[in-house]
């Protein structure tokens, strides 16, 4: 399973875990299960559309998802999944 | 300073939504992760601040400090800020507009950028709330800043930039004895991780965790720029964009003067300035859209601005609508032509950040967007010392003679002359 970093804003979801595992072979997969696993973090995560929401950024392995394939994009038993608010830097 | 003892800086409040948070280190609202903003009591704060008070104040941005997000006074960065706003009058003939004033923060107190403002805020917060590690995200000059104030203040530092950053900017952090941090990756990448240290470590991320309250730091060139203008809102200003956080609150500094009865209600507008390798909200604003499409990889000699995933670029893009102004983007030599005209004809050095701004405003200004017959001040934000490298074989060669009056005339004084002559 992959490893999600969670971000702080929401850790009262995850019962303070900042690192979780969770299944899926897409992104898609994976924040589905996470939501499954630590109900509620779905909809912080997504807008009314089912889009990602505006200040969130969703990488792999580094990587935007935006420049990779979005909620469609593989992802890895060893892959990192990292959840962070787009609100930081400059 | 306050009186009757009623706080001005309430609360941290989320922009989207507006829920109200307590002001600790958090940035983002847990419900829809909006960015949190300081809130402050404008009915408290009128009642305590007038343009006299200001003034018998000391000449540095504290002189606002009712409308800057900290409890006590300010115990980092006393002596920042109140640069001189500059009347460029030969630069505003070069380009063709009748008032153009340059607010140079190229000279601003300790590390030459206008980061000196926003850290200031960020790390006498950081000591109210008891940091003892510093550190930040950095494209170069918050490096610096971070680096400098933390040592003066006795904080640990730890400032992280993206691995290829000229040379000027990273001696400019060590110097200081803080901990820099190179990551091999875009801006975006190294705020990543900052965003992920920050989340994990309890260390005080001026541009992460104190988000809220570094950015307001920027208001304070917005002030300052009303204040020397003889307290009036200029009609345009013109701001480089990274993150889009200083358009975006140079912008809310003018709204609040007029807020709290500093300044009369006028129209202005704000224009952001981008370089093209990197122009994702100029890109964004020209496409009419506020949705601003990430840049995966910046290429530019604005370093400093090669910010692809900008924070702030929906809000600088809805000042920019609102207030009828616009956003140009240019190129490298576009860039160096920028920084040239600005020595050249005002005789200061900026950093290609500065180059970006007046090339911007040059195109702003042949466009009508800046029409010819109004005044303009643009926001000049960082040293050229610190970006060498962009204009090193640029701007002209050294010319090498022997210490001989024969070979001064020789090779220097008499071809010189018959140019000019033959110019004329």
């Amino acid at each position: 399973m992959a490893s999600v970093l969670i971000p702080t804003p929401l850790r009262k979801l995850t019962n303070d875990l900042s690192e979780v595992s969770a299944a899926g072979a897409n992104i898609g997969e994976v924040l589905a299960n996470l939501e499954r696993a630590f109900p509620g973090v779905k909809e912080r995560i997504f807008d009314e559309a089912g889009e990602v929401r505006r200040f969130i950024l969703v990488h792999v392995n580094g990587e935007d998802i935006r420049f990779l394939d979005g909620l469609n994009t593989p992802v890895g038993d060893k892959d990192e999944v990292s959840i962070t608010p787009a609100l930081a830097g400059g | 300073m306050d009186k009757s003892n009623r706080p001005f800086f309430s609360n941290l409040k989320c922009r989207e939504c507006g829920k109200l948070y307590e002001k600790k280190a958090i940035h983002v609202c847990e419900y829809d992760f909006g960015p949190l903003e300081a809130a402050y009591d404008y009915d408290a704060i009128r009642t305590s601040i007038s343009r006299a008070a200001i003034e018998s104040r000391p000449q540095t941005m504290w002189r606002y400090r009712e409308l800057l997000p900290i409890d006590g006074e300010p115990t980092v960065g006393a002596q920042v800020g109140f640069t001189p706003l500059v009347k460029a009058d030969r630069l505003a003939a070069k380009l063709g507009i009748k008032s153009l004033y340059i607010k140079n923060d190229t000279v601003n107190y300790p590390t030459l950028s206008f980061k000196d403002r926003v850290v200031s805020v960020a790390l006498s917060r950081a000591c109210e709330l008891g940091f003892k590690v510093v550190a930040c995200a950095s494209t170069g000059n918050l490096a610096n800043s971070v680096a400098a104030n933390a040592a003066a203040a006795g904080l640990k530092s730890y400032v992280l930039i993206p691995a290829d950053l000229e040379q000027g900017k990273v001696l400019g952090s060590l110097v200081y004895g803080t901990n820099v941090i190179g990551i091999h990756g875009p801006y975006d990448q190294v705020n990543r991780l900052c965003s992920e240290i920050a989340g994990k470590y309890g260390w005080g991320f001026v541009n992460v965790n104190l988000r809220p309250y570094y950015a307001e730091g920027s208001k304070t060139m917005g002030f300052e720029i009303c204040e020397q203008l003889g307290w009036r809102i200029p009609r345009h200003t013109v701001a480089p964009m990274a993150s889009g956080s200083l358009l975006t609150k140079i912008h809310k500094a003018y709204n609040e003067f007029v807020k709290v009865g500093i300044v009369e209600e006028t129209k202005f507008s704000v224009h952001g300035a981008q370089a093209t390798g990197c122009a994702p909200i100029a890109h964004a604003m020209q496409r009419g859209t506020d949705i601003v499409k990430p840049v995966p990889k910046p290429d530019t000699i604005a370093k400093s601005l090669a910010i692809g995933t900008p924070a702030d670029g929906y809000y600088a893009i809805h000042a920019m609508r609102q207030t009828g102004g616009g956003a140009e983007d240019v190129t490298d030599d576009e860039i160096v032509d920028g920084i040239k005209l600005l020595a050249e004809h005002a005789g200061i050095f900026a950093e290609t950040a500065g180059g970006v701004t007046v090339a911007c405003a040059k195109k702003l200004i042949a466009s009508g967007k800046i029409p010819r017959d109004e005044e303009a001040v643009l926001c000049i934000t960082g040293h050229g010392l610190k970006t060498q490298e962009a204009i090193a074989g640029k701007c002209g060669e050294l010319r090498l003679i022997k210490p001989s009056l024969r070979e001064f005339e020789e090779q220097i004084y008499n071809p010189d002359m018959a140019a000019t002559a033959a110019k004329s």
